[in-house]
C-alpha cells in the first residue's frame, strides 16, 4: 500500500509542491535563525574558547559573564598561586581601549594582557609572527579580522591597507607596534582584539586602582577541579569557575538579561507556525481531495491502520524532503556567510532540533487528516 | 479468514431490514423492513425512484453501512454478529465494487488500480500488478495497462473498475449505477462484460440502476419504493408491469 500512498501524494503535483514548500520554508527559517542565535551565543564566550589552557578562572564574585569586568588586586594571583592543588596561576587583563588610527579616527579594541613571563592565555592561532615577539618593546598582536578591517589603514584613495608587522598605532595615546597577527573567535561586539603583555596592558589602560581582570589557574595533575574551585572560593573570597561554568554563566546572562533569545525565539516560533499553517492546511486539503479514494480503499477492505500508515508515510515523505531542502539551504547560507560578520553555528544538535520541529509540524498536519480518514464512513463511496 | 457458509444457496438474505438516518424532526427512514433474497449465481437488479433506499440497501449488503434492525445474512453470516474488524475482513475478501463514477485513483495506472484489492489483501506489488495485467486482458484492455484513468474513455474506465472488482475473486459484486455515466452503446458493452465475467455458480451480482436499457441482463429485478421492496420479478414481467402502470 506504500506505493499507492506515495503515488497519491506525488501525483497531485501542486499540493505536493505546496506542502514541500511550506515545510522547506519552516525548516529553513527554524534552522537558519537558530544557527544565527547559536552563533551569537557562541560569540559571547568566544574569548573563553580561545583561552583553553587554564582549568579555572578566578574572578570577582559579582561578575555575571565573561565581559563583565570587575578588576581584582594583582596580589590575588599570588594568593591563588599559594593554594594547595594549584599548578600555576597567572594574571590576565582584559579591557576596552580606544585605538587611534593613522587617519585620526578612533576605534574601540579589546585589549588582552598576558602574563609577562609565561604569555599564557595568548591567541590560539598565529598567522604572522610569534607570541614570544610580545616581549619586544611596545609589541602587540592584532587579530586578522581587526587588522584587515576596522584597524586597517585607509589610504587617500579610500582603499583599506591591512596592518602588517612593524606597523604602528596608538593605544590610549601609547605607541604600539604590531609584531604579529592571529586568528581568534569573533567577539560578540565585533571589536578588534589586541594582545600584549599584562604589564604593558596596564600601561595602556586608563589608570585604575585595580587592573587585573582574571586569575587563570591550572590544577595539578590528579586534582579534582571542582574541589579546587571550592577551595579557591573559600580561601580568597573570590569566585572561581571552571571553563564550562563560566561559559554557562555567560550564556545564562545573555539568555536572561538580553532580548536576543526572545527575538530569535519569536522567529523560530513563527517558522513553526508558518510551517503548520502552510503545510498543515495544504496537507489537509490534499487529504480532502483524496477522501473519495480513501473511502474507496476503506470500502474495499483497507483497515484504519493501513490508511493511518499511508497518511503517516505521506507526511513523513514530505517532511523528510522539506527538512532536507530547508537544512541544506540553511547550510549553504551558513557557508556563504562564513567569512562575514554574521554569526552562524550549526551543530548536529540543531539538526536534531530542526528535525524534531518538522516532525511535530508533520504530526500536527497529519492529525487532522488522520482524524478525517479514520472517521470516514466507507459508505461515502456510494454517494455521487 | 472469515468463515462463510458455502453450502447455502442464498448469497444474500435480508429479513425486515431497517435503517434510519438522523434523529428527531430530521429523522429519515431509508429502509422500512426490507425482505430480499439473492441466490448464488444470480444477477439481481435493484431498481426504483431516487430516495427509495437502493443505495442504502447495497451499502448494508456490502458491509459498508450498519443496519438498525432486522436480519441481514450474507453467505450465511449475520452482519449484526460481526464486529468492525470482521466486517472489514468480509469486504476485503468477499466483495467487489463497481461505482457510478468509477472511483479509480487518478495517479495510478490502470494495472495499479486493478491491483488495489490484491494489495489490500497483502499480495506483493509485483504479483498483484502481474495478475492485474491478466485481468485487464480479460476485459479487453491489455494494451492500456500503463494508462492513467484520465487517458481512458468512460467505458474503458468502467472496464478497469470491473477488472478491479473481479481480481480477488470476490463472491459478491455490487455495482452502483454502473452505466449511468456512459452512453448507451458503451453501457451495453459494459453490462455484457459484467454479465460474462462476474456471474458464477458461487458468486452473486447485485446492480443498482435506473437504466431500463440494461434490465434484460438481470435474472431478477427487485423494485424498491419508499424503503421497501415492493416486488421481485423477471425483467420481462417487470417491463410489462411498468408499461401497464
Amino acid at each position: 500500500m506504500n506505493f499507492i500512498a506515495l503515488k497519491m501524494l506525488v501525483g497531485n503535483r501542486a499540493k505536493y509542491l505546496g506542502i514541500i514548500f511550506g515545510l522547506t520554508f519552516a525548516s529553513l527559517l527554524i534552522t537558519q535563525q537558530s544557527a544565527i542565535f547559536l552563533g551569537l551565543m557562541t560569540r559571547t564566550f568566544g574569548f573563553l574558547t580561545d583561552t583553553g589552557l587554564p582549568d579555572i578562572w578566578v574572578v570577582d564574585p559579582k561578575v555575571q559573564y565573561i565581559d563583565d569586568l570587575k578588576p581584582l588586586k594583582e596580589t590575588e594571583s599570588l594568593r591563588v598561586r599559594g593554594i594547595e592543588g594549584v599548578e600555576w596561576a597567572v594574571p590576565m587583563y582584559k579591557g576596552l581601549l580606544k585605538a587611534r588610527l593613522p587617519n585620526g579616527t578612533f576605534q574601540a579594541c579589546i585589549l588582552v594582557g598576558l602574563d609577562d613571563e609565561t604569555l599564557i592565555g595568548g591567541p590560539p592561532e598565529m598567522l604572522q609572527g610569534k607570541i614570544a615577539d610580545l616581549r619586544n618593546s611596545d609589541a602587540i598582536i592584532v587579530d586578522i579580522v581587526g587588522a584587515t578591517g576596522k584597524l586597517a589603514k585607509i589610504l587617500p584613495d579610500g582603499t583599506r591597507m591591512p596592518l602588517h608587522i612593524d606597523d604602528t598605532m596608538e593605544l590610549n595615546d601609547h605607541r604600539a607596534v604590531v609584531v604579529g597577527t592571529c586568528r581568534v573567535q569573533r567577539t560578540f561586539q565585533s571589536q578588534p582584539v589586541v594582545y600584549t603583555t599584562f604589564s604593558r596592558a596596564t600601561l595602556f589602560a586608563p589608570r585604575e586602582r585595580k587592573l587585573m581582570s582574571f586569575v587563570l589557574v591550572k590544577a595539578k595533575q590528579g586534582q579534582d577541579i571542582n574541589i579546587l574551585c571550592q577551595r579557591i572560593r573559600q580561601m580568597t573570597g573570590l569566585a572561581a569557575y571552571t571553563h564550562n561554568e563560566l561559559r554557562e554563566l555567560t550564556v545564562h546572562y545573555y539568555m536572561k538579561y538580553t532580548g536576543i533569545p526572545i527575538n530569535f525565539g519569536i522567529t523560530v516560533v513563527l517558522g513553526f507556525i508558518v510551517g503548520v499553517a502552510i503545510a498543515g492546511q495544504t496537507f489537509y486539503n490534499f487529504t480532502l481531495d483524496n477522501l473519495r479514494y480513501f473511502g474507496t480503499l476503506k470500502a474495499m477492505g483497507a483497515s484504519n491502520g493501513t490508511l493511518f500508515r499511508m497518511i503517516i508515510l505521506q507526511a513523513s515523505t514530505v517532511g523528510g524532503i522539506g527538512y532536507g531542502i530547508g537544512v541544506g539551504a540553511a547550510s549553504v547560507f551558513g557557508l556563504m556567510t562564513g567569512n562575514t560578520e554574521l554569526s552562524f553555528y550549526l551543530p548536529w544538535q540543531l539538526l536534531v532540533f530542526s528535525a524534531t520541529s518538522i516532525t511535530l509540524i508533520c504530526a500536527a498536519s497529519s492529525v487532522l487528516s488522520i482524524w478525517k480518514v479514520i472517521r470516514l464512513e466507507p459508505a461515502i463511496v456510494f454517494k455521487s | 479468514m472469515i468463515e462463510m457458509d458455502t453450502m447455502n444457496t442464498n448469497a444474500v438474505l435480508c429479513r425486515g431490514v431497517t435503517k434510519t438516518y438522523g434523529s428527531g424532526s430530521t429523522q429519515v427512514h431509508a429502509l422500512s423492513g426490507v425482505d430480499l433474497e439473492v441466490c448464488l449465481g444470480e444477477h439481481m437488479m435493484l431498481v426504483g425512484p431516487s430516495g427509495s433506499g437502493k443505495t442504502t440497501l447495497i451499502s448494508i449488503i456490502s458491509g459498508v453501512l450498519d443496519h438498525d434492525g432486522g436480519e441481514c445474512r450474507v453467505f450465511g453470516r449475520e452482519f449484526s454478529h460481526m464486529n468492525r474488524y470482521e466486517k472489514t475482513l468480509y469486504r476485503k475478501q468477499n466483495v467487489g465494487f463497481v461505482f457510478q463514477m468509477f472511483n479509480l485513483i487518478p495517479t495510478l495506472s490502470a494495472a495499479e488500480n486493478v491491483a488495489v484489492p490484491l494489495l489490500i489483501n497483502g499480495v506483493s506489488r509485483s504479483e498483484a500488478v502481474d495478475r492485474a495485467r491478466d485481468v485487464l486482458n480479460r476485459v479487453g484492455l491489455g494494451d492500456r495497462t500503463y494508462s492513467l484513468p484520465d487517458q481512458l474513455s468512460g467505458g474503458q474506465q468502467q472496464r478497469v473498475a470491473i477488472a478491479r472488482a473481479l481480481i480477488h475473486n470476490p463472491r459478491l459484486i455490487v455495482c452502483d449505477e454502473p452505466t449511468s455515466a456512459l452512453d448507451h452503446e458503451t453501457g451495453h458493452k459494459v453490462m455484457e462484460l459484467l454479465h460474462e465475467t462476474a456471474i458464477g455458480v458461487d458468486r452473486a451480482l447485485i446492480v443498482v440502476t435506473h437504466d431500463a436499457r440494461i434490465f434484460s441482463f438481470a435474472n431478477r429485478i427487485a423494485k424498491m419504493d419508499d424503503g421497501r421492496i415492493t416486488y421481485v420479478t423477471s425483467p420481462h414481467h417487470y417491463l410489462e408491469n411498468e408499461k401497464q402502470n
